[in-house]
């Protein structure tokens, strides 16, 4: 009698895991391939501001979700489009190399999305290539969110696809930059030196 | 009546082995060795069938004669039958394996190639690179050509995921492994289009990954190899050269080549000589200006997921692009 008793309380206890669990399961991120050409068209109008850094994406942006930051579908085609279109040649697996490193935790041009967006689609100054006339406006947007995941200092839900080699530095959705923060050269007032 | 519709419907999958795309019919050594075993089993699994049923039968007439013998009876009369099965079972499954081994040492040997040809499966496309140290080489996709009865030496590899080569007509199926390379050599003994398509579970467009093989005489395959070692012609048609630069004003050429121009990109198919072409992505669409625009508009409609985006043209420069790339013959 216990024996039965027992069980059915193990049962009670576990079974709303077990639902909520494949029901967590049955919930799939939903998938858009193709984002509308309005809506690239409204991304495009996306302005930085006179100074180069910082700006505002377009509202069409916000409206649809901001999805290049937020959804793994495509992060994963950033990172795709990040071999695809050479970015490791200069910037490594986002360590650096003959360009600025993403994930030492300094960004150049500042860590939202439309100054990288911004810097991928005109180039910068001392040899970032303008990417205007290779990339389509959805690419660009797609790599930018993915190079704003390499030096995140927040953990995300989302996650591009693993690396198909070997992994050689914290992967994207574990805040990597403040794993791999380096406080580089303090300056005249040491208490406002740089923390994540 | 009706009921004889229903039972004929199976009959209908056999529609399917006249094709050509088909392991029952063959046309090279490898997919006759596999075709001979596939028959040798099907017969051998239909003769035992056969004499099980009849066997069966047998016993169900006989019932009624022995139905008062005891059971110590009834053994020592199964005995020798039991005995024969047994052993009939063992020899039948010793022959089968032997047969299977012979036949997989028989595809599986080495052979002298006249040809090398590394085929890199992507995500969702065949890609195909023609080495030849004295004449050049050259890429093209989805569609492999061969000379007939010479056999080619096939180098699979895959950059990312697991695909697998499959032309069921002229050999058995071969996995493209990421990071290492697996070698098959076919050999077509008649020329025709072969059929093919992957056969491992390679992502969301699977279903749209064919590739042809084209089987011709020598001095037909050697024309189509030289005339694919050129480089793009400019197309003298004001459409076709309006497109052109279209072509390489826009990101296309980030991702394709054409040889003969600055287009340089490495990442999607070589289209130096796109129009010469059956089909385009992967057999998804006829090759007619039509389908070449089709696509072009908007690829992520026609075959959702794959790797090209959707780049956006005016219609004017998406007619001259579709004329551009018709004429690259």
């Amino acid at each position: 009698m216990n024996a039965v008793k027992g069980r059915t309380v193990l049962f009670v206890v576990i079974a709303p895991f077990v639902l909520t669990g494949a029901a967590l399961g049955w919930l799939r991120e939903s998938r858009s391939y193709r984002t509308a050409p309005p809506v690239t068209a409204e991304l495009e109008t996306s302005r930085l501001l006179p100074i180069g850094i910082g700006g505002a994406p377009a509202e069409v942006y916000f409206a649809s979700g901001s999805v290049y930051e937020k959804d793994a579908y495509n992060l994963s085609q950033g990172k795709r489009l990040y071999d695809w279109f050479g970015c490791p040649a200069c910037h490594g697996d986002g360590r650096g190399k003959n360009g600025p490193s993403f994930l030492d935790g300094w960004w150049l041009y500042g860590p939202d999305m439309v100054s990288i967006m911004a810097s991928i689609r005109n180039g910068r100054p001392h040899g970032m290539p303008a990417f205007r006339d290779r990339m389509t406006e959805e690419q660009i947007w797609q790599l930018a969110g993915y190079v704003e995941t390499i030096g995140a200092y927040k953990a995300l839900i989302a996650a591009p696809s693993r690396n198909d080699g070997i992994h050689t530095r914290p992967s994207e959705n574990r805040a990597p930059a403040v794993i791999l923060f380096e406080q580089g050269p303090v300056g005249n007032r040491r208490e406002q030196g740089p923390t994540p | 009546m009706k009921r004889w519709l229903l039972l004929s419907l199976p009959l209908l999958i056999l529609a399917g082995c006249q094709s050509s795309q088909s392991a029952l019919e063959t046309h090279g050594p490898s997919a006759r060795h596999l075709g001979d075993l596939i028959w040798l089993f099907s017969g051998v699994a239909t003769v035992i069938w056969l004499l099980v049923v009849l066997v069966m039968l047998v016993a169900l007439a006989r019932l009624p004669k022995h139905a008062a013998e005891g059971r110590a009876e009834r053994d020592a009369r199964m005995k020798p039958v039991v005995i024969a099965a047994v052993i009939a079972t063992a020899v039948i499954v010793t022959g089968l394996t032997v047969a299977s081994y012979f036949t997989t040492r028989a595809i599986g040997e080495p052979r002298e190639a006249v040809l090398d040809i590394t085929v890199r499966g992507q995500q969702w496309w065949w890609q195909f690179l023609y080495s030849d140290p004295g004449a050049g080489g050259f890429e093209t996709a989805n569609e492999l050509h061969v000379p007939v009865g010479k056999p080619v030496r096939l180098r699979l590899e895959s950059p990312d995921v697991i695909h697998s080569f499959w032309v069921p007509s002229l050999a058995g199926k071969m996995d493209l492994i990421p990071g290492r390379t697996n070698v098959l050599t076919i050999r077509a003994d008649r020329p025709g289009v072969y059929r093919g398509q992957c056969a491992e579970f390679c992502g969301i467009q699977h279903g749209h990954m064919s590739l042809f093989v084209i089987a011709e005489p020598v001095e037909k395959y050697e024309a189509w190899a030289a005339l694919q070692r050129s480089a793009a012609a400019v197309p003298d048609d004001a459409d076709a050269l309006a497109g052109r630069t279209v072509f390489l004003s826009k990101p296309c050429a980030a991702c394709h080549t054409v040889r003969g121009t600055e287009a340089k990109g490495k990442t999607g198919p070589d289209l130096t000589h796109v129009g010469g072409r059956g089909t385009i992505a992967a057999g998804t669409l006829d090759n007619t200006r039509g389908g070449m625009a089709a696509w072009i508009a908007d690829p992520q409609t026609v075959k959702p997921g794959n790797n090209m985006p959707l780049v956006t043209l005016a219609p004017e420069e998406l007619r001259q692009i579709s004329a551009y790339m018709e004429s690259l013959k």
